[in-house]
């Protein structure tokens, strides 16, 4: 899709501008005549909703950075000095730690979109990839931000992440001690946190230019999982897609505002409004509510090493998606069986989530949250590793359309769409 | 132009190997300064030692002192207690070595028995580090007990320990750690 460029200079500056850096060229081709698939629904609007994400927390952190003080003697001191002292400090910092939570929301309805849709496989695997990069770092930003409050979730979730390290044989330990920079979590460890915490978001908006290079080079898949095959297929990027992405933002805005404004502690931990205390564990640590599924599997394994792995292992698995998959139909709709494993793969995730979120030897219905969390871990391997695979070869798909013009106006796809 | 090609080797392959390793060279060397200035500074490292006094410590009590950035455990063990972690098996604890810092042969150079556990068997010091993801496990009083071995409870991911601070049972691989420390006096403890 990604054609002969389309771009007409209309003026002499333009020109003279095209000829030296074609920067008015790049715009045009990508976000103005881009040819995108006519039915893409709204969950294709998550992309444009992560990039607002991605805007919102390097615009509040940047700001955020200039009141607070990355010294384990200071560092609470001065984020409740932001909540209760710097104009407009409170709606700025609830911004930006709603902000990572809304950040995640959208990137997995993101992440389940793409694989119910089919949006991994050839010739898109790369995005898919990247994706999974961006993802990961993403997690290593929450994290290193969650520990610069320095309360007590923020300590101590700090301490239980790095020891993690220690779980490799041999050179675990020093690895642990390298991280911290002493033999505990303490000012070194928070300091160089802030640094990181400053320099990956940049690193992400960087991952995400590629992110969206690779996708404009297929282009758009498709809620039908079907290549486009002719111009009747697609519409220009804008105005079509600009104004359905920014409508569904807005929508999404006031879902975030509403937290913002009248839950801001919601996706908090009362335990980080007490500062780190270094002999004290608070008596259930439980990390933000994304890492929660991971964190689920790492308890549900009563072994150190194998439990590291375990949750390791549940994000590396997604960079060999496109490959597990061995079905050549993309979307589920067009896949009855997969469908089902679908959504029971979503259903593992919240499961493990739950859990995750329960301490580790809770009972509910007489079930030991711990075993729900064994089965839903194993389901979330076998989803991978087992029904991917064995799905896509015994599966009978449903009869594809032949184009996407025919699917969408029917027997009036003959006419001209507009 | 009448060069002569030869298989072993010409001058301007040897300028091309020895530049790429004098390269090579120079940027693991640049590299090292940027790795290396992650580890605890020299002021981290000159080892602190803590003493505590140990009168006030009720039979049954425990204190937690800090101690190199850490809690530290001091234990005052009840007899009951002792006799409960002389009685165990050691060969079927999951971690049956020492880990005691004071052992003359190193820290792994004895069973895990009580007496590796603590010098003295009224008093048991530890560092109070879970070896799973390091949180504090907390203690085990017979009036609020703590796991099901009588000794701690960690509460992040349910390692339990024992008497003598060893694990029995949750994912923890190893035995709360024994620092080194000596008896100053019979109530006076010098801990690293």
């Amino acid at each position: 899709m990604s054609g002969p460029s389309t771009y007409k200079p209309n003026s002499s500056l333009e020109r003279w501008i095209d000829a030296r850096l074609p920067l008015p060229r790049l715009l045009h081709d990508t976000v103005h005549t881009f040819p995108t698939p006519k039915n893409l629904n709204i969950w294709y609007t998550f992309g444009g909703i992560l990039a607002f994400c991605l805007g919102v927390q390097i615009v509040t952190g940047i700001v955020l950075a200039m009141h607070y003080v990355a010294n384990a003697n200071l560092a609470f001191d001065s984020v409740e000095a932001i909540m209760r002292d710097v104009n407009y400090g409170w709606l700025i910092r609830y911004m930006h730690a709603n902000g990572a939570s809304m950040f995640f929301l959208a990137v997995y309805i993101h992440m389940f979109r793409g694989l119910y849709y089919g949006s991994y496989k050839a010739p898109r695997e790369l995005i898919w990839i990247i994706g999974v990069l961006i993802y990961l770092l993403m997690m290593a930003t929450a994290f290193f931000g969650y520990v610069l409050p320095w309360g007590q979730m923020s300590f101590w979730g700090a301490t239980v992440i790095t020891n993690l390290f220690s779980a490799i044989p041999v050179v675990g330990s020093h690895i642990a001690t390298w991280l911290w920079g002493d033999f505990a979590v303490g000012d070194a460890t928070l300091n160089r946190f802030f640094s990181l915490h400053y320099l990956l978001p940049f690193i992400i908006a960087g991952v995400v230019v590629l992110h969206i290079w690779a996708l404009h080079v297929p282009g758009n898949n498709n809620p039908l999982g079907i290549d486009v095959k002719s111009p009747q297929d697609t519409v220009p990027f804008h105005p079509y897609y600009t104004v359905k992405d920014a409508f569904y933002l807005l929508l999404f805005v006031i879902f975030f505002a509403a937290f913002v404004f009248y839950a801001p502690d919601f996706f908090g931990n009362p335990d980080n409004y007490q500062p780190a205390n270094p002999l004290v564990t608070p008596p259930d640590i439980v990390p933000e509510w994304y890492l929660l599924p991971f964190y689920a599997m790492l308890r549900s394994i009563p072994n150190k090493l194998l439990g590291v792995i375990v949750m390791g292992g549940a994000i590396v698995t997604l960079v060999f998606l496109p490959w597990l998959d061995t079905s050549r139909v993309r979307s589920c709709r067009f896949r009855p069986l997969m469908k089902q494993f679908f959504w029971g793969f979503v259903v593992a995730c919240v499961l493990l989530g739950y859990c995750g979120s329960q301490s580790v030897d809770a009972v509910k219905f007489g079930i030991p949250m711990v075993w729900v969390a064994r089965v839903a871990s194993l389901y979330y391997y076998a989803f991978f590793w087992l029904i991917l695979p064995i799905v896509g070869l015994i599966e009978t798909p449903k009869k594809l359309p032949a184009s996407i013009a025919q699917s969408v106006l029917g027997d009036n796809a003959a006419q001209p769409a507009e | 132009m009448a060069a002569t090609i030869s298989d072993a080797g010409t001058r301007r392959d040897f300028l091309y190997v020895a530049s790429g390793a004098v390269g090579a060279v120079g940027v693991a060397t640049a590299a090292w300064p940027f790795i290396d200035q992650m580890n605890p500074t020299t002021a981290a490292l000159a080892l602190a030692s803590t003493e505590v006094d140990l009168t006030t410590v009720q039979p049954g009590q425990q204190v937690i002192v800090k101690w190199r950035g850490h809690p530290l455990f001091v234990r005052r063990r009840t007899p009951v207690e002792i006799e409960a972690a002389k009685a165990v098996d050691v060969n079927l604890l999951p971690d049956p070595l020492a880990n005691n810092g004071n052992l003359p042969g190193g820290a792994d150079s004895g069973p895990a028995t009580d007496a590796n556990r603590a010098t003295k068997p009224e008093w048991l010091i530890l560092i109070g580090v879970c070896t799973h993801l390091g949180c504090t496990p907390t203690v085990s009083t017979p009036q609020i007990p703590e796991g099901d071995y009588g000794g701690w409870l960690c509460h992040c991911h349910g390692s339990m320990y024992d008497t003598a601070g060893r694990i029995r049972k949750g994912p923890a691989p190893r035995n709360l750690e024994v620092p080194p420390y000596t008896f100053l006096s019979d109530t006076r403890i010098k801990v690293g």
